[in-house]
């Protein structure tokens, strides 16, 4: 990692609480977002002499107040706001700084701070795309290219979407609050969900033809270590992250040396990333202590990757426990995907005669090329080998990306060469 | 503090002076009192019918003539029946409210903020 790279960690790492600072005390999102911006841009310019302060969220803060007044100078249309940004005295120079870096914040108004701005992010009033737009770029301090590359949009259409998220924060008067304690589990299950997304989106792109975005992983990893660390005491948020953690250190074996996807049952063990592991179990151990006896949905899920991530090989899995919690999670949300991946567990441990059973007992996933590939996969077991065929068909005519399909293809030709 | 106008949609037709509307009316106005009590609400109204609507454009701008339509601007699957202003201190606190009302549960409420017009 060179100095401009230890920079841009610093600067994603302080960006979201200067922001949070800023959001509060000015209470526009949008100039907030414009003055850290340019402090930024300051910042790059200046450390690169200077080196990189003690104090470097003192400093952009100190920075970036100076610079919202001369933006909100600049529109002296704006009197309403102006006068709301003298309420928290005006800029500092240059040379009171470090005077300035004494009336910093203490840690537990920051904290709070920070929360006000996920919330207001991940607001239920805005739509989820416009959530995730917010989160990436004012949470994650992802730039508007690269958010719009992850959702395969045109970069104007996400900058249109994150000006018109901002715009209805501040015209609609979307609070900068914390939710009370009755709105919480609501809310606060809109903010993981808007994480989960992101990951989601990452580990199977909905389009192209990666296997998975590492980047956008890295991502959403960081937005749930802030999630768990601003709020240690909800299991949730701590599951997420160990999820998170779990899934990803499986990412570099799901694909071969050219490139292939490798599925679970397949991949090479010793390539999946031991600390990972170590720190989601860790996580996940801790959410269990904090939750009372009642798991949640990431609980669940953190538990599953976990189940997968300590056994020494797809056989010698512990299935029965794979389909004890599927069986949870199932009664907690009825989901056809959850049936499914219980099916296979079911495989694993009954048989393919329970495993095709199971199966063929879920409605809804008709077109879902990932149920007919289950299918074939109990029909080859069986020896039913020209129906398993067909399933690897319609499978493949129903697969929505290149990825799935080449995985498809190879499945189909095991087949037919068994057909003879 | 920011005003919200709370347009009311169903999915048809309201009859306010009526059966089954007229059976409602007392909860409609007890929504009412509770909300001007608490200073929130800023009036509002019930309103007839679409098929009661006058739809107006002076065409050729300012002083043009004054073309009419009979019935609503736009056909849609659910009508607007009524509206009400909220004045409160955030989109929570107006939301807290607006779920009160009972074109809640019997329709979709959408609240808009008031733009101001400068003089």
């Amino acid at each position: 990692m060179d100095a401009t790279d230890t920079l841009v960690e610093v600067l994603k790492g302080e960006g979201p609480r200067v922001l949070a600072t800023l959001a509060r005390t000015i209470g526009d999102l949008a100039v907030a977002e414009d003055a850290l911006s340019e402090a930024t841009i300051t910042a790059l310019h200046a450390w690169p002499r200077t080196g990189i302060p003690d104090n470097p969220r003192a400093w952009l803060t100190v920075v970036a107040r100076r610079k919202a007044l001369d933006l909100l100078r600049r529109e002296s249309a704006r009197a309403a706001k102006e006068t709301a940004a003298f309420r928290w005295g005006t800029g500092a120079a240059p040379d009171q700084i470090d005077e300035a870096i004494e009336a910093i914040e203490p840690e537990s108004s920051l904290r709070d701070d920070m929360l006000r701005l996920i919330f207001t992010c991940c607001h239920p009033a805005l739509g989820r795309e416009a959530q995730v737009a917010l989160s990436l770029r004012t949470l994650a301090r992802l730039e508007v290219p690269a958010i719009a590359r992850a959702f395969l949009v045109p970069e104007a259409t996400m900058a249109k979407r994150l000006v018109r998220a901002r715009s209805k924060i501040a015209t609609a008067r979307i609070p900068y609050a914390i939710p009370s304690d009755t709105e919480l589990p609501g809310r606060l299950a809109a903010v993981l969900a808007v994480v989960y997304l992101v990951a989601t989106e990452a580990h199977a792109p909905t389009g192209g033809d990666a296997v998975a975005r590492v980047d956008l992983e890295a991502e959403a990893i960081r937005l749930a270590r802030l999630l768990a660390g601003l709020m240690p005491g909800e299991p949730e948020a701590l599951s997420l992250l160990a999820l998170l953690l779990l899934t990803s250190a499986r990412t570099c074996a799901r694909t071969d040396v050219d490139g292939n996807p490798v599925t679970l049952a397949d991949q090479d063990r010793t390539r999946w990333n031991r600390a990972a592991i170590t720190e989601g179990s860790a996580w996940l151990s801790q959410a269990v202590a904090r939750s009372g006896g009642v798991a949640g949905p990431y609980q669940i899920q953190a538990h599953l990757a976990a189940a997968h991530s300590t056994a020494p090989s797809w056989p010698v899995t512990d299935w029965d426990r794979i389909v004890g919690l599927y069986d949870l999670l199932g009664s907690i949300t009825a989901n056809p995907v959850v049936a499914l991946n219980r099916a296979v567990a079911v495989t694993e441990r009954d048989g393919p005669e329970a495993g095709l059973a199971a199966l063929k007992a879920i409605v809804g996933l008709e077109y879902s090329h990932l149920w007919h590939a289950a299918l074939a996969d109990n029909l080859r077991r069986l020896g039913r080998t020209s129906e398993a065929a067909g399933e690897l068909h319609a499978a493949l005519t129903l697969a929505p990306g290149e990825v799935e399909r080449r995985l498809l293809q190879g499945r189909l030709r095991t087949v037919r060469s068994e057909l003879g | 503090m920011t005003l919200y106008v709370a347009l009311c949609y169903y999915d048809r037709d309201q009859y306010w002076d009526s059966p089954p509307e007229t059976e409602l009316s007392a909860e409609y106005t007890e929504f009412a009192r509770r909300a001007t009590e608490a200073g929130v609400m800023r009036g509002g109204e019930a309103l007839h019918p679409v098929t009661m609507s006058t739809t107006i454009t002076v065409s050729g701008g300012k002083g043009g003539d004054v073309l009419l339509v009979d019935g609503p601007y736009a056909e849609a699957k659910e009508v607007l029946g009524g509206y009400f202003l909220l004045e409160a201190a955030d989109l929570d606190e107006a939301i807290a409210w607006a779920a009160q009302n009972p074109a809640a549960w019997r329709g979709k409420i959408e609240l808009r903020p008031i733009a101001p017009i400068h003089a």
